[in-house]
This record gives structure tokens, C-alpha cells and sequence, in this order.
């Protein structure tokens, strides 16, 4: 274990090509990549790497990056693309073919608005447009956390009762390129912590097909195995957690991170990075005497509606703030946990720092002010940058 | 073995046992890609193969789960991303030490049009594939629209008076990538086939070969007729058989005589052409400027002959 001054985009690259040399008494790493603003320092750092057993294709677009993956995975391989915003956009309809051909391929998305109009800061929209069609989504919050989880989603990805894609999500500069001192592991650590990538179905010497036609009672039956799977990746993530801890020594984040929420009457409920200033947010109103918690959601596909049913029980009222919105609807998040909550209980939709505005501790401070003043749940509001 | 696309050579020892397109599947009566894949096993032999098929009538072709019209490990893949698929299977082959010859068996709709970034791309990264286009010059699978494949004065669905564009020179382009290996391939001409077939399948690096592949469906000619199509198009000089070495070596393989009566018989032969009512005549000067620019590339000069 060596402690490192990296980016996260730097550690999401370091973390991948740990898992890709751990693969190479298998059948080795690819990665498919192309640069687009602000994932493109972790294709960058990745390029740079020099693999026994593993190949990083620099291909033409986002679309052709994830094609790689597909038929790298399709042929046994490790692999793992970054990529953001509208080369997410663009790179969708191979995204959900990965996830349909049920190929673990692993993608850091670095959070990006999408435009146009052109703006290359964070918002977490551009990933949560895939929360339908059967990847993994971990959204992190600090540059440990990014390191610790990309790599943890190589083991859960290729978990047979998981077998799908699984995206970890950054958000851009705000999380992409902040430098922090990383935890990085030895390689025999990581080597200890995966097994060799075995793809069951993949393209071996007994014909078969992948990807051909079907009826819709196959259909029906592929999609209830894959909805089911990606409901049981949530059980399959505490065992990554508990298998993590051995080989490392350090936990890796629970699907739901809560701060002094046990006792709190109100709490804020954020992803990302915003759940970091909310914690920090909770301390300076608890020395007020305001009973606030923070819960943060990481594990956003599958989602934790237990856990976060049972964090909401006997709540005042909670405040959903988050990076994205889900137009005519409000907070994508919001939209996904206000039937979590008892029906007195208000669940209010607060979208903060959309297209990348700042989000500080008074935004978060104006919003629990806002909160206070409501009795019932109102219309999705958005706090614009002061 | 009697496929017609072999033009009489025998079923050896040395062919795949199990063919690459099976029977009972679900393709028209007379398809080219058929025959491209009967041709393609007999050209194979037992070498191991992945085939990766971008959306297309071949991905139809594959039919139902779980059985599979193929007798090689298939990838079906979205429409656009074939070759970048195909150079992720084709790095794990390598890097695992394994001979497996990665085909890349798409349509022109995703070789002349969605696909062509990305095969422009793995053709400039000289990735180890083998992209075989069958060439039938419409989208089929949807029913028969125009693509950039579609000759001028074909009707398709799309085009309901006939494409006013003329076809895509897709060997030049694929020639101006520098690849190894370019070549177009007639299913009416089975030794050359076989033997392009045989040599890119050999061969390392990315190696293109475009047929023109009969579609009886969509040309509204007779399914008996498909291989005698492409007869009579290599025949008038319609469609070039030649390959391309390294994009600068250009070898003529079949020689046309230029016959307009060829030209004609092709054109009348196929209900798409009879709305423009082209004519061979229509047709020469674009044949012969194309030819006079084949002779100075392939640096073999003969002057076309003309029946009449």
C-alpha cells in the first residue's frame, strides 16, 4: 500500500489498470476509450499504462469505445471505459447492448451537463438517463472512495449473480479533478481481492450466439432474470464490502453513507459530492441545536429502498437536493425515494448546482431554511447559485 | 457438396465439417450472404472463428434463441460498431496466443454508412480483422431502402423514381487506408473467391473484401438468377474484380469484355432498374471512366473491348 497525490480521474485509471494486470493469467484487460471533457485525463493516464496482458484501443467515438469493451468482454476480457456527458449520450446505445448482452463491463462516468449548450461542469443527469436498463450505478464523493470503488466494481461486475455493467460515477472538476492523497494498494493486494474475470457465456470454442433474436416470452423471461440480478447485485455488494475490507483493510462505503441521521427530525439526501457538504452542513446546525442528519445514496441502481425506508421512518421532513433534473418531473432522485417516506412526512425536491454551479454549505443552509417554512411537499424547486 | 457458389469444386477434407450458415435458416431463397458464407467455410477450413455481425439481415439470419443459424461463436452488435467490437475480440485472440480468425460480416448499410466510422477507424489502426461486406446495395432487413451502396437508378422504397446518387467507391476508400489487403469479390467466379477468401483469412492486419451479394428481394430479380447477375456484372465491367495490396498494388483478377449486351441483360434482369429505364448506354461512360482509372492503378494496360 503506497499513498498517492492523484486525481480522481487519475485514480479511477489507476484503479482499472490494477484490475486489467490482475487479469493477465486470464484472458487479460481491454479498454476502449476516447477523450471528452472532463473524463479525458483518466483515457489519458490510462494510455500510459503498459499492460503483460491487456490492450487499450484509442478508437473514433464513445460509441466504438464501449463496441471495444463489448467484444472484449464478449471474448473473456476485463474491461473498462470512462466517459461523460454527451459522449455518454452518444455511447448509450452500447451501454444498454453491454447490459443486455449481460457483459461486466466497468465505466467511470465523470458527471458532465449536457448540452447543448455547451457546459463542461457537473450535473449527474447525464448518468442517471441509464437508470432503466440494467447497470450498476455508484455515484462517490471524494477521490478514496472513486479509487475504492471502481475497483470494487470490477468484483461486483463479474460476480456471477451480478454479470452486468456497473458504472461509477464522478462528478466533473468538481470530484474528476480534485488531487487528493489516494490509498493505492500493492498489485498483490488487488490480485488477492479478484478473482480472474470468467464470463460464462462468452464467444469460446462450442458455437453459440449472443445477441440474436428472441420472442417476447424469452424477452419477458430475460428481462425478469436481469431485473432480478440487478435487484440482488444490492446483496452482492455487502459481500464486495466484506471481501473488500479483507484484502485492504479499509471499508468501502456502504450503499447508503448516513451522518448523524439516527436521531435527526429532518434530513438532507444528496449523491455525490453534495453529501459531503451536507455532512459538514449537519455539524454547524447541530451545534445550533437543529436535529438535521444527511443521508448520501451511492448505490443508486439497485437502489436501497429498504435502507432508505427505514432512514426516513419518523422523519419531519426531508430535503432531496441533487445535480440533475428530470424535466417536468424535478429531482431524479427525489422522483425515485418520496414514496419512501410516510405520507406525513414532507419530501421535498431541491436541484442544486445544476450545470455545474457551486453548491456550499449556505446553499444547503437556504434549503433546510426553505424546508422549515413548508407543512406540506410543494412543486420540485431549484436554488440557483448565490 | 453442390453449392453453386463453388462453382462445382468438391466438399474436401480440408473444409470446416460443420458449416458456418446452417440449414433451415431463415434467409431468401437466392441470398448472397448465403453463398458468402458457404463460400467463407469452405475458405476457412478448421481454423477457428468469431464472427461479429453488426445489425443486419445476417444478424436476422442467426434466428431464434436459443438456437443459432451459425456454426462459429457469433457477436451480434449494435449497428454502427462491428469493426470496434471486433478489434476488442480480436486483441483478446492475440493476447492470448489464439489463432482465432476474427470476421466482421456486415451489410452495406453497416459498412457503407452507420458502420463506416468505425470501420474507417479499425482499417487506420490496422487491427487484425478480417470485414467482409456483402454488398446486396439496400437495406434489406428494413425492407429495402437506398443506402450509399444503392447504384443510381435504383428503385428502392426510399427512393420510389430511383437513387439519383451514384454508389460509393468503397474499395478506393478502403484502398486509402493502406491496409494490407483490399479486395472485391465476385460469387459468380469461385476459384477467385475461394482463393481471396483463403489469403485473407490468412493474412494479418485488417483486410476488407466487398461482394456484391444478390438480393432477389429487394433487386425483384429471380432467386435462381443471383449468381448469373453477378456473372453479367463482371462481365460488362459493372463491378471490378481486383484487389488492393497495401492500398498501392492494384491487380485486376477477372477481365471484363465490356459487353453492353451483358450490361443491358443485367439491367432488364432486375425489376428496380425498369422505372429510370437505364440503359447500357447510360451506363458506359461512368464504366469506362472508372476502368481507364483502374488501368493506370494496376498499371496494366488493355483496351476495352467492345462487342458492338
Amino acid at each position: 500500500m503506497t499513498v498517492q497525490l492523484l486525481s480522481a480521474n487519475h485514480g479511477a485509471a489507476l484503479a482499472a489498470t490494477l484490475a486489467g494486470r490482475a487479469n493477465r493469467k486470464g484472458r487479460g484487460f481491454v479498454s476502449g476509450v476516447y477523450p471528452i471533457t472532463p473524463s479525458t485525463e483518466c483515457m489519458e493516464f490510462l494510455c500510459q499504462q503498459s499492460f503483460e496482458k491487456g490492450r487499450v484501443v484509442r478508437v473514433e467515438s464513445e460509441h466504438s469505445a464501449m463496441g471495444v469493451c463489448i467484444g472484449g468482454a464478449a471474448a473473456g476480457a476485463r474491461t473498462f471505459t470512462a466517459t461523460s456527458s454527451n459522449g455518454l449520450a452518444y455511447m448509450y446505445e452500447n451501454c444498454i447492448a453491454a447490459a443486455m448482452l449481460r457483459l461486466p463491463v466497468v465505466m467511470a462516468v465523470v458527471n458532465r451537463t449536457l448540452g447543448p449548450p455547451w457546459n463542461i461542469w457537473a450535473d449527474q443527469g447525464d448518468a442517471l438517463t441509464l437508470r432503466d436498463h440494467g447497470l450498476v450505478q455508484i455515484y462517490c464523493a471524494d477521490n478514496q472512495e472513486l479509487f475504492d470503488s471502481v475497483l470494487a466494481a470490477f468484483r461486483l461486475a463479474e460476480d456471477k449473480r451480478v454479470m452486468m455493467p456497473v458504472m461509477v460515477n464522478m462528478e466533473g472538476f468538481i470530484l474528476s479533478h480534485t488531487v487528493a492523497q489516494t490509498d493505492v494498494p500493492d498489485q498483490e493486494q488487488v490480485d488477492n481481492f479478484l478473482p480472474l474475470a470468467d464470463i460464462p457465456h462468452r464467444m469460446n470454442h462450442v458455437p453459440h450466439t449472443l445477441g440474436q433474436m428472441e420472442v417476447p416470452h424469452q424477452t419477458e423471461t430475460h428481462r425478469w432474470q436481469h431485473h432480478e440480478a440487478l435487484l440482488g447485485a444490492g446483496k452482492v455488494y455487502a459481500d464486495v464490502q466484506r471481501e473488500f475490507e479483507k484484502a485492504f483493510g479499509r471499508r468501502l462505503g456502504d450503499a447508503v453513507e448516513t451522518y448523524r441521521a439516527e436521531d435527526a427530525q429532518t434530513l438532507i439526501v444528496s449523491m455525490g459530492t453534495i453529501g459531503l457538504t451536507a455532512e459538514r452542513v449537519v455539524d454547524a446546525l447541530r451545534e445550533k441545536g437543529e436535529r438535521v442528519g444527511a443521508v448520501r445514496v451511492r448505490l443508486f441502481r439497485p437502489l436501497p429502498a429498504e435502507s432508505l425506508r427505514a432512514l426516513f421512518a419518523g422523519k419531519k421532513a426531508v430535503a432531496v437536493v441533487e445535480r440533475d433534473i428530470s424535466l417536468s418531473t424535478g429531482g431524479v432522485l427525489w422522483s425515485e425515494v418520496r414514496n419512501l417516506a410516510a405520507p406525513d412526512t414532507v419530501v421535498q425536491s431541491y436541484m442544486a448546482g445544476l450545470g455545474g454551479g457551486d453548491v456550499r454549505p449556505e446553499h444547503l443552509e437556504k434549503t433546510l431554511a426553505d424546508l422549515r417554512s413548508r407543512k406540506t411537499t410543494g412543486a420540485p424547486a431549484v436554488m440557483e447559485a448565490v | 457438396m453442390n453449392e453453386p457458389v463453388l462453382g462445382g469444386m468438391a466438399c474436401t477434407a480440408l473444409d470446416r465439417a460443420e458449416p458456418i450458415i446452417r440449414r433451415g435458416n431463415t434467409n431468401c431463397g437466392g441470398c448472397g450472404m448465403s453463398s458468402t458464407l458457404q463460400a467463407l467455410r469452405h475458405a476457412v477450413g478448421n481454423r477457428a472463428v468469431e464472427l461479429i455481425v453488426p445489425a443486419s439481415c445476417c444478424a436476422v439470419a442467426g434466428g431464434g434463441f436459443p438456437q443459432s443459424t451459425f456454426g462459429v461463436p457469433t457477436l451480434m452488435t449494435t449497428f454502427a460498431c462491428a469493426p470496434a467490437a471486433a478489434s476488442g475480440a480480436a486483441a483478446v485472440a492475440s493476447m492470448n496466443g489464439e489463432d482465432t480468425r476474427v470476421v466482421c460480416f456486415a451489410g452495406d448499410g453497416g459498412t457503407f454508412d452507420i458502420g463506416f466510422a468505425s470501420l474507417s477507424a479499425a482499417a487506420e489502426r490496422n487491427e487484425d480483422i478480417l470485414f467482409i461486406c456483402y454488398d446486396n446495395e439496400i437495406y434489406g432487413n428494413t425492407g429495402g431502402q437506398r443506402s450509399s451502396a444503392t447504384p443510381a437508378g435504383a428503385v428502392t422504397t426510399n427512393t420510389p423514381d430511383g437513387k439519383p446518387e451514384q454508389k460509393k467507391d468503397i474499395l478506393a476508400v478502403m484502398a486509402a487506408h493502406r491496409i494490407p489487403y483490399a479486395a472485391s469479390i465476385s460469387l459468380a467466379h469461385a476459384e477467385d473467391a475461394h482463393r481471396k477468401l483463403a489469403f485473407a483469412l490468412g493474412a494479418k492486419g485488417f483486410r476488407f473484401l466487398h461482394v456484391l451479394s444478390p438480393c432477389p428481394t429487394g433487386w425483384k430479380s429471380e432467386p435462381a438468377l443471383g449468381l448469373e447477375l453477378v456473372r453479367l456484372a463482371v462481365r460488362s465491367g459493372l463491378f471490378p474484380v481486383y484487389e488492393i495490396f497495401d492500398g498501392k498494388r492494384h491487380v485486376v483478377n477477372i477481365e471484363p469484355d465490356f459487353s453492353d449486351e451483358a450490361l443491358d441483360m443485367y439491367l432488364s434482369l432486375q425489376r428496380r432498374f425498369q422505372k429510370s429505364g437505364l440503359t447500357a448506354t447510360d451506363l458506359r461512360p461512368a464504366i469506362d471512366r472508372y476502368w481507364q482509372n483502374l488501368r493506370s492503378l494496376s498499371g496494366r494496360i488493355v483496351p476495352a473491348r467492345r462487342d458492338a
